[in-house]
């Protein structure tokens, strides 16, 4: 109890302390420096308020610029009364320029409120990002490190996932009823995460579809997509030695209109009658246009996308949505593959780490609100 | 070679876009920016292959009399025309009242509309399908969706018309619990599902920059 009441004081000191030293650096009245985390080329200006902004009839102020070896200042920006920053988008990065503010009351000549020197300039890490990038490096380093243990052999256990479970069974489901599968990899393009998980997912399906015959129908939204997609099959039907099984044209570009994909998709179920239906990747208002009409056509549904907003409509509609991660974990799953395996156990490990973290932080948020210490602000995140 | 290449490039490229988000300067941004026009040059090109792959699909169904071979005229005439009044007039194409804006605003924008409009329609079903209280957990669910459906329109103004006694209660108590059910117990399970797609993001993108995932080479793992 009573290093608990010491600690507190040097606190309380610490904090004091830190206020006096504050107030007694007197705010110049106006300030310029370069715009921090930028790619150069800005400088910030700030004043303070003039007292003639209470007068009637002020004008505003104006910012003025100099380079070095100019005479003159030149006016760069007007500014409306209240407003008291701006930013020079137009300095050259490495000239040390100087800045002037002028209060423009409604009469006389305008009064000079100061002037502050700074020199744009590009910087080579955004440290608003330094959490993301301690996130990052955790992460991986764990996903690594487990990925090289389970190579050494550990036995990884993996909890059973319904939804992927359940594609061998709707695979020999439309196999018995001689009915194709549809397979929609979604609206995402080829540099979304979602996307390439959905297409990793799609060779497992093919390699199973080539081995029974099964047709497969690709509509694609996107042309970069079916060109991978169609690769994929391609090579599935190959790696199972029936080539020739494979159709050209069963993976197809449709259009990269959102509603006018869904109406071809629509028509080809209802058309069609698929007996199974995926919907892998990103999806948008979509979802629930597609997967309620493939549930009116009696298809078994197979449903898994990282768009939180749309879960709901695919648990709905569909027999099994994977869910979130559930989508990545998909290739580890079906392949059983130690080095996948290994991945998914190093996500599992920083899942607990960041569940740890929030309950910490949590606990130092409600400590600093009560307190008024500065905790909060190791948990304050830099946009952009 | 043949896949050790794109597993290079894959590689070498995965790793300089993951620096450069964290280099604000404007050399860093030079190259995320002519990253993005590349996109779009590749992007332009698949285009290409896949309009000639639409083609070649329709025409075959066309030619060999497939099942339902008329909505594939339909298809390839749509394809015609919009080619046809685009490239009539060049970039004019696009001004108000051409050929290609007429079909635009006045064909594609209401068939784009009657699709989107048919989700109120499935909305209506599918909550139609889940709201029935079997179990315990669809019973919760159903409860918690009349109350957020209930607090999010003004039901109040119409029950004090009706001098409905519970008035005072819905205005005061329903909306305040629809906002706390959506703000915590709701943003809660997001969060917890956004904290695994993160991780599965990145996993992801790991195992493809360090070649562990293959598939997107074609063949397999």
């Amino acid at each position: 109890m009573k290093n608990l009441t010491r600690a507190f004081t040097v606190f309380l000191f610490y904090f004091a302390a830190t206020a006096l030293t504050a107030a007694e650096e007197a705010e110049p009245p106006v300030t310029a420096r370069d715009v921090p985390n930028d790619a150069g080329g800005a400088v910030d200006i700030t004043w303070l308020a003039s007292p003639l902004e209470k007068e009637e009839g002020f004008q505003g102020y104006d910012v003025q610029r100099r380079a070095p070896g100019k005479e003159a200042f030149e006016t760069i920006a007007e500014i409306t009364p209240g407003e008291a920053v701006y930013q020079d988008k137009e300095a050259e990065d490495g000239v040390p320029y100087e800045y002037r503010v002028r209060a423009l009351p409604a009469e006389g000549p305008p009064v000079v409120l100061g002037v502050s020197g700074a020199a744009a300039s590009g910087q080579w890490f955004n440290t608003r990002r330094t959490n993301v990038l301690v996130g990052v490096i955790f992460v991986t380093t764990v996903i690594v490190f487990f990925i090289y243990r389970a190579k050494g052999g550990a036995e990884l256990f993996v909890r059973k996932i319904a939804g992927l479970e359940a594609v061998d069974e709707a695979i020999g489901r439309a196999t018995e009823m001689g009915k194709p599968i549809l397979y929609v990899t979604g609206l995402g393009d080829a540099s979304e995460i979602s996307t390439i998980a959905a297409m990793t997912i799609l060779a497992k399906v093919a390699t199973k579809t080539a081995e029974y015959e099964t047709p497969l129908i690709v509509p694609c939204y996107d042309p970069i997509v079916m060109m991978v997609e169609k690769e994929m099959v391609r090579e599935a039907y190959a790696e199972v030695g029936k080539p020739d099984a494979f159709d050209e044209d069963s993976v197809f570009y449709v259009t990269t209109s959102q509603f006018g994909y869904v109406a071809a998709v629509d028509g080809i179920m209802v058309r069609e009658r698929p007996a199974t239906n995926f919907y892998m990747g990103a999806f948008y208002a979509e979802s629930l246009i597609l997967a309620e009409t493939g549930a009116a056509t009696g298809a078994i549904q197979i449903a898994g996308t990282d768009r939180v907003t749309q879960l709901p409509f695919f648990i709905t509609a569909c027999d099994y949505t994977l869910m979130g991660e559930e989508l990545y974990a998909a290739t580890a799953y079906l392949s059983r593959d130690p080095l996948f395996l290994g991945s998914l156990k190093g996500q599992d490990w920083s899942k607990a780490v960041i569940i740890t973290a929030m309950v910490i932080g949590t606990a130092l948020l409600i400590v600093s609100v009560h307190l008024g210490t500065g905790f909060a602000k190791l948990f304050e995140t830099g946009a952009g | 070679m043949r896949r050790e290449l794109p597993l290079a490039i894959c590689f070498i490229m995965g790793v300089i876009m993951t620096v450069q988000f964290f280099i604000p300067h404007r050399y860093s941004q030079w190259l995320f920016e002519n990253m993005l026009r590349w996109l779009i040059i590749v992007f332009t090109f698949a285009l290409i292959l896949g309009i000639l792959s639409l083609i070649k699909l329709h025409i075959q169904k066309v030619q060999y009399r497939r099942r339902d071979w008329l909505y594939s005229i339909v298809a390839l005439t749509g394809l015609g025309l919009s080619l046809v009044t685009g490239f009539m007039k060049g970039p004019e194409s696009i001004s108000e009242g051409q050929p290609f804006m007429t079909l635009y605003n006045y064909v594609q924008i209401p068939m784009q509309a009657t699709m989107f409009s048919l989700l109120a329609f499935y909305i209506a079903s599918a909550a139609f399908r889940t709201f029935r209280a079997r179990t315990l957990e669809a019973t919760l669910l159903l409860i918690a969706a009349v109350v957020v459906m209930l607090g999010r329109v003004s039901f109040a103004a119409i029950f004090k018309d009706l001098s409905l006694g519970f008035s005072t209660w819905v205005e005061s108590w329903l909306p305040g619990f629809a906002e706390w059910v959506l703000d915590y117990p709701n943003m809660a399970a997001k969060r917890g599902i956004m904290i695994g797609i993160g991780l599965g993001a990145i996993s992801t993108a790991l195992k493809i920059i360090l070649g562990i995932e293959r598939s997107w080479l074609g063949g397999g793992d």
